[in-house]
C-alpha cells in the first residue's frame, strides 16, 4: 500500500516535472527549491505531530473517551467532536493524531469523522493564521459559517452507511 | 484585502516567467521557522512523553517512539513529494482557464467545477488561499470559492494520501471521503443563499 502511494504520489511529480521542463529549466530548478524549502520547513512540525501523537494518545483519559465521544454516545458525541476539532490547534498532522489516538482509545468512528471534518473546515486558529491573511476576511466568516453543520452530517452519513 | 490577492496574483505570475523571485511574497508565503501554534504543541508532547516516561518507565516510553519513529520515516517520502507536486502546481498551474470556469454566473455547473478542482489541485493552504482569493478577486462567486476551499480541505487526495493515511489506514479515509464528497456543494449552496439573503436585506436589486 505504501510503495504504490509512493509510486503514483513520484509518478504524478515525474510528469509535473517534464511539463515544467518543457517551460524550461529555471521553472524546474524554482519548482524544486521551493518544495525543498516548504518540505525542510514542515519537517519538524511533522517530525513533532507524528512523534508527539504518541505521547498524547497515552494521556488522553480513556476512562472519558468512551462515554463522551464512543460508539454509543450518538449525537451528543458528534457534538462534543465537533466543538473539539475546532478548538483542536497545531499543523497538519496535530488533528489527524488525536482522531487516530482518539479511535484506538474507543472513540466511535462517526464521532472521530465528525472531530476530523470540524478540525479540518473551521479549526479557529488555522482561520487566523492561514485564511485571513491570504483572504477576504468576510469571504472566510461565510465559509465558516456555512460549514458549520458539515461535521454533523458527515456523521450523520458515516452512521447511515455503517462501518467500512 | 482584495487588493493584496490581486497583487499576489501579479507578482505570482512575474514569478512564474522571468523568475526572480519577489521578496517580499517570499516573505509572505513562508511564514518563520518558529510560530506559537507549533510551541505550544512542542510544550505539550514535551509534558506527555514527561508523564509517560514518568509514570510507565522507559521500555514503553521507548516503545513508543520507536512505533512513532517507524511511522515518520515511512511518511517522509510521500511529504516530500507532496511539498514538490504543491509547488509545481502553483508553478504551472493554468490561472486564466479557472478563472473562466467558475464565474459568478457559473451555476450549479460552476460548484461541481470547483469542487473537482479542490479535489485535483494539490498543494498546501499557502497556495490554496491565494488562489481562491485571487479567483474572487477576479470575479468568481463566493459559492465557488467556498466550495473549492471546502473541497480542498475534505477531499485533497494529497492531503489524504501523504497525512491522514498513515494515521487512519485506507478503510476510515475511503469510508470518510466517500461521506464527504455532497458536502462542498453543499456548502457553496449554502454560501449563495446567504450572500443572496444579505443582499435582499440590504435591498440591491
Amino acid at each position: 500500500m505504501t510503495l504504490a502511494i509512493n509510486l503514483f504520489l513520484w509518478g504524478v511529480l515525474a510528469v509535473l516535472v517534464a511539463v515544467a521542463a518543457r517551460r524550461g529549466r529555471v521553472v524546474v530548478q524554482q519548482g524544486v527549491r521551493d518544495g525543498a524549502l516548504d518540505f525542510m520547513r514542515l519537517l519538524p512540525r511533522i517530525a513533532l505531530g507524528v512523534i508527539g501523537s504518541g505521547y498524547l494518545a497515552e494521556m488522553l483519559p480513556r476512562e472519558f473517551i468512551a462515554p463522551w465521544i464512543g460508539p454509543e454516545s450518538g449525537v451528543m458525541g458528534v457534538v462534543i467532536a465537533t466543538l473539539g476539532g475546532a478548538l483542536t490547534p497545531g499543523g497538519p498532522v496535530v488533528g489527524f493524531s488525536i482522531g487516530a489516538a482518539a479511535l484506538k482509545g474507543g472513540a466511535g468512528a462517526p464521532q472521530v469523522i465528525a472531530y476530523s471534518t470540524a478540525w479540518a473546515l473551521y479549526a479557529i486558529h488555522r482561520l487566523l493564521i492561514w485564511e485571513v491573511p491570504l483572504m477576504p476576511a468576510r469571504i472566510v466568516w461565510l465559509r465558516a459559517a456555512v460549514s458549520i453543520p458539515l461535521p454533523f452530517i458527515a456523521a450523520a452519513g458515516a452512521m447511515l452507511l455503517g462501518k467500512p | 484585502m482584495w487588493r493584496d490577492a490581486q497583487d499576489a496574483q501579479l507578482k505570482k505570475r512575474e514569478d512564474t516567467t522571468p523568475l526572480l523571485p519577489d521578496p517580499t511574497i517570499y516573505s509572505r508565503r513562508r511564514p518563520g521557522a518558529f510560530d506559537w501554534s507549533t510551541a505550544f504543541i512542542a510544550a505539550v508532547v514535551g509534558i506527555a512523553a514527561g508523564i509517560v516516561y514518568v509514570r510507565d518507565g522507559q521500555a514503553h516510553f521507548l516503545a513508543i517512539l520507536g512505533s512513532d519513529l517507524y511511522l515518520f520515516g515511512d511518511m517522509l517520502p510521500k511529504v516530500a513529494a507532496g511539498c514538490l507536486i504543491g509547488t509545481f502546481v502553483t508553478l504551472l498551474l493554468p490561472r486564466e482557464m479557472v478563472l473562466r470556469w467558475v464565474g459568478a454566473e457559473s451555476g450549479l455547473a460552476g460548484l461541481l467545477i470547483a469542487t473537482g478542482a479542490g479535489f485535483i489541485l494539490p498543494g498546501g493552504p499557502i497556495t490554496i488561499y491565494p488562489i481562491a482569493g485571487a479567483l474572487l478577486a477576479v470575479g468568481a462567486d463566493a459559492g465557488a470559492a467556498v466550495a473549492f476551499i471546502t473541497s480542498w480541505t475534505l477531499l485533497g487526495y494529497t492531503r489524504a494520501l501523504v497525512w491522514e493515511l498513515p494515521f487512519f489506514g485506507p478503510d476510515f479515509v475511503l469510508w470518510r471521503i466517500l461521506v464527504a464528497i455532497p458536502l462542498p456543494i453543499l456548502a457553496g449552496i449554502l454560501a449563495r443563499l446567504v450572500v443572496r439573503a444579505m443582499l435582499a436585506r440590504r435591498g440591491a436589486p
